[in-house]
C-alpha cells in the first residue's frame, strides 16, 4: 500500500483547483512566453476532468498529486511525464483490512479470469472501466436500481459504444449494441433495468459485483435465469438489497418489487395458494355435479 | 326428435372458433411465463412471451369485431339484461343447476330463438365480455410496451399492479373456461353444444 495516500473517514475534498483551471475545462488557456500572446487551446477530451464527478467521488479526499507526479505541478508538463506509470486499484486498495468488506483480492482473480484481461493480456486495466476521477459508490449506497443499473452500463458503454476508447485496445468498430441484442426482446426495458454484468458475467458469492466477464458465448440467454423463483438477479443486481424476506410482503423475490417486476420472479404467495384453492374447489364441485347426473341418468 | 334452433349464425361460430383458440394460447403461455421453471418448463420463456404477445394481439383484435359485429347484428338482443325480477331468475337458474338437474326438471329458461341465453348465462357471458375481457385488453397492452406504465400508483409500482390486475382477470378467464365447457356438456345430450357451436344449430331437450 502507498504511504502517502490515507482513507479517512468523512475527510474534505481536496483542493485540486490549479489543476482543474486547465483539466477541467473544454478549453484551456495560458500565457505564451514565446509570442507574449495567451493562447487557448482545446483539451484532449482523454484528459478532461469532470469537476463535478471528481468533488462526488470516492476519491475526492485525494490532491492529483497523491496519485500523479509531482512534477505536473509544472507548466508545461514534461513529455516524460506521459511514460508515468499508473497507480493500479490494487497498489492503494490491497491487503488493506480497512477495504477488506470490498474484497480487492477477490475482485482482482474474478477480473484476470475475464475475457477483458485474457484478451489483452496486461493492457486492460481497472481505470478503463472505473474512473478514478469519478468513481461513485451506487449499490452499497443504495442507490435507485435505475440510476444503479445506468452507472454500470454507462462503464461498459463508454467503451462499446465509443470507437475511440474502443480503438485503444481494438482496431476493429464497436457493433451496435442494439444489433448485437436484437435477440432481446424489450430491449430498452432491460437495458435501463439490468445491468449488461448481470448476463456478462459469472456470478460470484464472495464479491459484491463479479468482475468475470465471460466471452460472448458464454453470456446468459436462458430467460428463465432471470425470470424464475431462483433468479440469478437475486445474487447480482438485487443482492446487496435480497435482506427483505417473502414472508413481509408475501411475495417471492420481493425486493425487486420496490423498483421493479420480473415476471415469473415476482409472484404473491398468497394469491397462488387462493387461486389454487379456487380452482381446486371448482374442479371438485363440478366432478360431484359430473357424477350426479350421471347417477341420475342411470336411474332413469 | 328434438327441435333444431338456428342460434349461432357463421359469424359467431368463426369468432367463437378463433376465441377459444387464442384463449388457449393465451392460457397456456400465460401459465407457462407466470410459472416459469429452469427445469420444468411448461413452454420455453421466450416462445411463451413471444405467442403471449401475439395471441394477446389477435384477441384484442377478435374483441374489436365482435364489438363492431355486436352493435350492427341482432345478436345483440341475447345480452340485454333485464333488470327487474333478475335477483329471483338467476336464483332459480342455480337452483336448477344446484338441485332440479338431477330431479330431472325442466329447465326454468329453455334456449329459445329470442333468448339463446338463461339468466344465469346472460350474466355470466355480459361479465365474461365487458368486463373481464376489457380488463384483460386495457392491462395486457400495456404490460407488452411496460415503458408507458407509470412506475408508482400510489405506493405500488405500476407494473406490478398492472401485471397483478391482469393474472387475476386471466385466472378468473380460465374459472369462466372451465365452466364453459362443463355446462356445454349439459345439452341435450353431453355432446350437442359442441355440435351446436359447430353446425349452428341448437338441439332442444
Amino acid at each position: 500500500m502507498l504511504g502517502l495516500v490515507a482513507y479517512v473517514e468523512g475527510q474534505d475534498i481536496a483542493d485540486n483547483s490549479q489543476c482543474l483551471k486547465c483539466h477541467g475545462q473544454v478549453f484551456y488557456e495560458y500565457p505564451n512566453e514565446w509570442t507574449g500572446q495567451t493562447d487557448r487551446k482545446p483539451l484532449n477530451p482523454f484528459h478532461h476532468i469532470d469537476s463535478v464527478k471528481l468533488h462526488t467521488s470516492v476519491h475526492k479526499m485525494f490532491a492529483c498529486i497523491d496519485c500523479h507526479s509531482m512534477d505536473y505541478e509544472t507548466f508545461p508538463h514534461s513529455g516524460e511525464l506521459r511514460l508515468e506509470e499508473k497507480y493500479q486499484c490494487m497498489d492503494c486498495h490491497g491487503g488493506d483490512e480497512t477495504f477488506a468488506k470490498f474484497n480487492f483480492e477477490g475482485i482482482e482473480a474474478a477480473f484476470m479470469e475475464s475475457v477483458h484481461y485474457k484478451a489483452s493480456d496486461e493492457r486492460f486495466n481497472c481505470w478503463m472501466c472505473h474512473d478514478a476521477h469519478g468513481y461513485e459508490l451506487a449499490l452499497r449506497q443504495d442507490k435507485p436500481i435505475v440510476e444503479v443499473v445506468n452507472m454500470s452500463n454507462n462503464m461498459c458503454l463508454s467503451c462499446h459504444d465509443n470507437k475511440f476508447k474502443y480503438g485503444l485496445l481494438s482496431d476493429d468498430e464497436p457493433k451496435s449494441i442494439n444489433e448485437i441484442h436484437a435477440w432481446l426482446p424489450n430491449q430498452a426495458r432491460h437495458f435501463n433495468k439490468v445491468r449488461c454484468i448481470d448476463c456478462h458475467t459469472k456470478v460470484q458469492s464472495d464479491i459484491l459485483i463479479s468482475h468475470n466477464i465471460l466471452p460472448k458465448e458464454e453470456a446468459l440467454r436462458n430467460c428463465v435465469q432471470c425470470h424464475s423463483t431462483n433468479s440469478v438477479l437475486m445474487e447480482s443486481l438485487y443482492a446487496h438489497r435480497a435482506k427483505e424476506s417473502r414472508a413481509e410482503s408475501g411475495f417471492l423475490n420481493a425486493v425487486v418489487l420496490n423498483e421493479g417486476y420480473i415476471i415469473g420472479a415476482n409472484r404473491n404467495q398468497t394469491l397462488n395458494y387462493v387461486s389454487i384453492g379456487l380452482f381446486g374447489l371448482l374442479v371438485v364441485g363440478l366432478i360431484i355435479h359430473f357424477m350426479l347426473r350421471i347417477i341420475m341418468i342411470k336411474r332413469k | 326428435m328434438s327441435e333444431k334452433l338456428y342460434l349461432y349464425p357463421v359469424w359467431v361460430r368463426i369468432w367463437h372458433v378463433l376465441n377459444a383458440l387464442l384463449f388457449l394460447v393465451l392460457l397456456v403461455s400465460g401459465l407457462s411465463m407466470q410459472y416459469s421453471n429452469p427445469n420444468v418448463p411448461l413452454l420455453p420463456f421466450n416462445v411463451a412471451v413471444t405467442s403471449h404477445n401475439i395471441a394477446g394481439l389477435g384477441l384484442f383484435l377478435l374483441y374489436l369485431c365482435f364489438l363492431v359485429l355486436f352493435v350492427f347484428t341482432s345478436n345483440r338482443k341475447h345480452y340485454k339484461i333485464e333488470l327487474k325480477g333478475l335477483p329471483a331468475r338467476l336464483i332459480m337458474q342455480m337452483r336448477y343447476y344446484a338441485f332440479g338437474v338431477f330431479r330431472g326438471e325442466q329447465a326454468p329458461f329453455p334456449t329459445q330463438e329470442e333468448a339463446k341465453f338463461n339468466p344465469l348465462q346472460q350474466v355470466t357471458y355480459v361479465v365474461v365480455l365487458f368486463v373481464l375481457y376489457p380488463l384483460l385488453i386495457i392491462t395486457g397492452l400495456p404490460l407488452m410496451f411496460p415503458e408507458v406504465i407509470i412506475d408508482n400508483f400510489f405506493g405500488i409500482g405500476g407494473t406490478l399492479l398492472t401485471a397483478l390486475l391482469h393474472a387475476s382477470a386471466g385466472f378468473l378467464a380460465s374459472l369462466f373456461l372451465v365452466i364453459h365447457l362443463y355446462f356445454a356438456t349439459m345439452g341435450a345430450s353431453f355432446f350437442s353444444n359442441f355440435k351446436s357451436i359447430i353446425n349452428g344449430y341448437h338441439e332442444a331437450h
